[in-house]
């Protein structure tokens, strides 16, 4: 039990009013003697949760990269068995679709959506917002739980079955669904494989975990602060799970409506996405016709595009808070911070035909999307140079969750200003749907998210288990991620520059310059050799980086029972996290905190310590004012 | 452990939890319905001329479900003021009038939704179409028999407004004629497809939320023995709901029944 809590004045003594006959007591007796199940499965308890949802999502994270790496084969070597676990894959996914163990087009496309839905909605939001928010948002603002810890729960099953759903479809006839994460119909529709129809299952099931799990965050940063704890005290990662949560809970039911219509257009033979006269495998549809693709396109992105800032916020939250913690100074432009996400927050709402301009939707819709777009930037840009300036003048400590917020800050720059050409529909003319954009993303999302989420678990895995994660294997695994991230995704720059088109199985080589000189004067150019010859080492650079996952893995599980004991604040925070006990028990505060500061009051001088935590009072000692003058 | 604000509303936001919580799902099912209705306007605008439906729906049975609801909306606020002042008796009346109305509700739904389904758009081999409700469809005879008219332009199906005193007779009609037959279901057109899928959606809402008043009616009463406040604000909220799922029908009944 840390001493300096029971020393601060209790603003409410939990167990001598309130807890009468309030019909809690059904829940006393479920914790009286709590075995397995309610414990570790069925529990209510948010730390719980966000255990759960952390575990299941770096699963997903995991296995969306061995379908990378799977696609990336395909694309070096097309064709080819895939080696070791070709016969595998044909005896698990039958011979149509891996015959002899060579991935055919149909389950590379397959492999290329899931890859795509697994890891934005099983893998990034899951961990970045439920996990790390489930885990950390209570304990920061000082609340006991969640608002709704049955719904908390129910949030968590409905991820799950949603998961097992898509990871099902793999299984069935005709494979999972090969529309590409976006899903656009007709193609989605026109496809024979119900696959499909698991996806909008699963993305139903996924909304409405999202949904509830939106609507109890919401609820719990508005109603459960504990007293003292302002907004403009909140640490800076609250905020970003505040606004994360509202784009959730008002961009995902447009996503809702349309997987809906889709769901009808299967189920139902209706046609909202199908228009009149589309034919399917050289026959007229017999469809009523008269939808409209271009609707599917507006709900999708209409989610797609917060669904970025739902993957970004998060991580930039954790990396203020390490950033913060391991300068040893206050964050600099604080509220330059809240106002940015909060401007992005709702900027985000209205960009997200910036993926559409070459749909012919028009030029002055275009013009208009181009204008937000550069406008959103503007928010990004103020946190990037706030998280920059931040370092500057700190005595800044090198430890594995810094090293990977550092790593944040430039490669997610590398992906935004890659974004701005992508934004100007001139420039995206060309660049539109090629191997640039995958890069240019995949730097927002990789070694920017995914690194930001790494820290996050070096950081709050002290308080979690009480230990550290061993600080050499996390340089090991933090110095090759970088290095390999890199090899893998810096030389789609040059192929999408080159014109190499995404989502084709065999990496672009029927259009290579090499089989077009083959096939007489008709056809010149091509993608040159040197372009094609880049897949060989992002492919070893793939596999490097799968291979470096491996130490982060048995770190991460041999830390639980062997890593370095720590006390409850190692890291010598500030933030109301920090100040219970580790790992925090049920309930999470001995007695609800009473926050007297802002979130990073580091190095305050004439303080004792290097850190002023929030929940210290804000008088010394009442001792000391009182001395009087020293006499002569 | 005790998550505070359950019941009593916490002072500087003036809300009890589960408040903030059904105003945010509230909120949240205002995008659902919205995109669903950006679909409609996209769907509407982009139709060929003269192929949106007017005057497809049976008029009285969507009024009288109007007024359904609007009563259930009465009945439910009355049920919130009855726990609010302690009188448990006028609860349970009040609540069970919503029940019912629901309940009206849907069965009157489910009538409308045989009626279209019960409709056919059948092509002959003429070239002329017949139009009507099927009486008779034995797949051992081979012959069907409708209720209803034959036209030769498409159009005249698809503006019964404008067309007064529509003369509806019995045709039977030899199925070697049949060139194509279609139930007015939601694969009949986008018009159909948006009404099915719209109201279907919202007749879910109604069943969810008559769940949930349910439970409170029922088995869910218990609590109002230990903690009534806590009950009432049960009440509360659900009733936020009903209303919400009342208001959705306000705007579907104009735009698919009245435009």
């Amino acid at each position: 039990m840390d001493e300096r809590i029971e020393q601060f004045p209790p603003y409410r003594k939990a167990e001598t009013h309130g807890h009468d006959d309030h019909g809690h007591d059904d829940h006393g007796h479920a914790h009286a003697h709590p075995g397995f199940w309610s414990t570790y499965i069925f529990s209510p308890d948010h730390k719980v949760i966000g255990i759960q949802y952390g575990v299941t999502a770096l699963s997903f994270l995991f296995f969306g990269l061995m379908l990378m790496l799977l696609m990336r084969w395909q694309i070096a070597h097309p064709g080819q068995a895939v080696p070791l676990i070709g016969w595998f894959l044909e005896k698990m996914l039958g011979e149509t679709m891996a015959p002899h163990g060579v991935i055919s087009p149909d389950l590379y496309n397959a492999f290329g959506a899931m890859h795509g839905t697994i890891m934005v909605f099983l893998g990034i939001v899951p961990l970045a917002f439920a996990a790390f928010g489930n885990y950390v948002v209570p304990l920061m603002i000082g609340a006991p739980d969640m608002a709704f810890p049955r719904v908390n729960m129910a949030s968590y099953q409905a991820y799950f079955l949603g998961g097992l759903v898509m990871f099902i479809s793999f299984f069935i006839p005709g494979g999972a669904a090969q529309a590409g994460w976006t899903s656009y119909s007709p193609l989605a529709t026109s496809i024979p494989t119900h696959g499909q129809l698991f996806w909008i299952i699963g993305m139903i099931l996924l909304i409405t975990s999202s949904l509830l799990g939106a609507v109890n965050f919401i609820a719990t940063i508005i109603q459960l602060r504990a007293p003292g704890m302002t907004w403009m005290r909140m640490p800076w990662f609250v905020w970003t799970q505040f606004i994360t949560a509202f784009l959730l809970l008002l961009a995902f039911p447009p996503l809702e409506a349309a997987a809906v219509m889709q769901l009808m257009d299967n189920v139902a033979h209706t046609s909202f996405f199908l228009p009149t006269g589309l034919a399917v495998g050289g026959h007229l549809a017999n469809i009523s016709g008269g939808g409209s693709p271009l609707l599917w396109q507006h709900l999708f992105w209409f989610l797609g595009h917060p669904e970025v800032y739902v993957l970004i916020l998060p991580a930039m939250g954790i990396v203020c808070e390490i950033v913060a913690n391991n300068t040893r100074k206050p964050i600099w432009g604080y509220k330059s911070l809240v106002y940015a996400v909060l401007a992005i927050g709702f900027l985000s709402m209205i960009v997200w035909a910036h993926h559409m301009y070459m749909t012919g939707m028009g030029t002055v819709i275009s013009t208009f999307f181009q204008a937000t777009t550069m406008i959103i930037s503007i928010p990004s840009v103020i946190i990037l140079t706030c998280l920059f300036i931040s370092l500057w003048g700190g005595s800044i400590r090198i430890n594995t969750p810094m090293l990977f917020a550092l790593a944040f800050l430039p490669m997610f720059g590398i992906g935004g200003l890659t974004g701005l050409p992508l934004g100007f529909n001139v420039s995206d003319v060309h660049l539109h749907d090629t191997y640039y954009i995958i890069a240019h993303f995949h730097y927002v999302v990789a070694p920017g998210t995914i690194f930001g989420l790494f820290a996050g678990v070096y950081f709050w895995y002290p308080k979690m288990t009480g230990r550290k994660m061993s600080e050499f294997w996390g340089g090991v695994h933090f110095w090759c991620s970088l290095l390999f991230m890199n090899i893998v995704f810096m030389p789609m720059f040059a192929q999408g520059m080159a014109g190499m088109l995404r989502r084709m199985a065999d990496g672009g080589a029927n259009y290579s310059a090499e089989v077009n000189s083959r096939a007489g004067g008709d056809v010149i150019g091509g993608l040159s050799p040197a372009m094609m010859s880049l897949h060989t080492p992002i492919l070893w650079g793939a596999i490097c980086l799968g291979i470096a996952q491996i130490p982060f893995i048995i770190n991460f599980f041999w830390s639980i029972s062997h890593g370095e004991k720590v006390g409850d604040n190692p890291w010598q925070s500030t933030t109301l996290e920090w100040q219970t006990p580790t790992p925090p028990p049920h309930g999470n505060f001995a007695i609800t905190p009473r926050v007297y500061r802002g979130p990073y009051e580091y190095s305050v001088p004439g303080h004792d310590t290097d850190f002023t935590p929030q929940n210290e009072p804000d008088v010394p000692t009442p001792a000391a004012p009182k001395v009087p003058t020293p006499a002569h | 452990m005790e998550i505070p604000y359950t019941v009593e509303a916490r002072p500087d936001t003036g809300l009890y939890n589960a408040k903030v919580g059904i105003w945010l799902f509230l909120a949240s099912e205002v995008m659902l319905f919205g995109g669903l209705f950006s679909g409609y306007i996209l769907l509407r605008v982009g139709a060929e001329p003269g192929m949106w439906p007017h005057g497809w729906q049976n008029l009285t049975l969507g009024t009288i479900n109007t007024i359904v609801l609007a009563l259930s909306a009465i009945t439910t606020l009355m049920a919130w003021v009855a726990c609010k002042v302690r009188q448990f008796d006028k609860f349970k009346f009040f609540h069970a009038c919503t029940l019912l109305c629901a309940l009206t509700f849907l069965c009157i739904k489910l009538v409308e939704y045989h009626e279209h389904l019960n409709h056919y758009e059948i092509h002959l081999t003429d070239g002329t179409i017949a139009d009507g409700d099927m009486v008779q469809n034995d797949p051992t005879q081979d012959h069907i028999v409708i209720s209803g008219r034959i036209v030769t332009d498409e159009k005249l199906l698809y503006d019964l407004r404008s067309q007064k005193n529509i003369e509806e007779k019995e045709l039977t009609i030899p199925r070697s004629q049949i060139q194509d037959m279609q139930s007015y279901g939601p694969w009949h057109n986008n018009y159909l497809a948006l009404y099915f899928t719209l109201t279907g959606l919202h007749a879910l809402h109604i069943l969810g939320g008559s769940v949930v008043i349910a439970y409170l009616w029922g088995p869910g009463r218990k609590m109002w023995k230990k903690d009534p406040e806590r009950y009432t604000n049960r009440v509360e909220v659900s009733g936020l709901f009903w209303h919400f799922v009342d208001l959705v029908w306000i705007f579907l009944f104009p735009v698919l029944y009245l435009t």
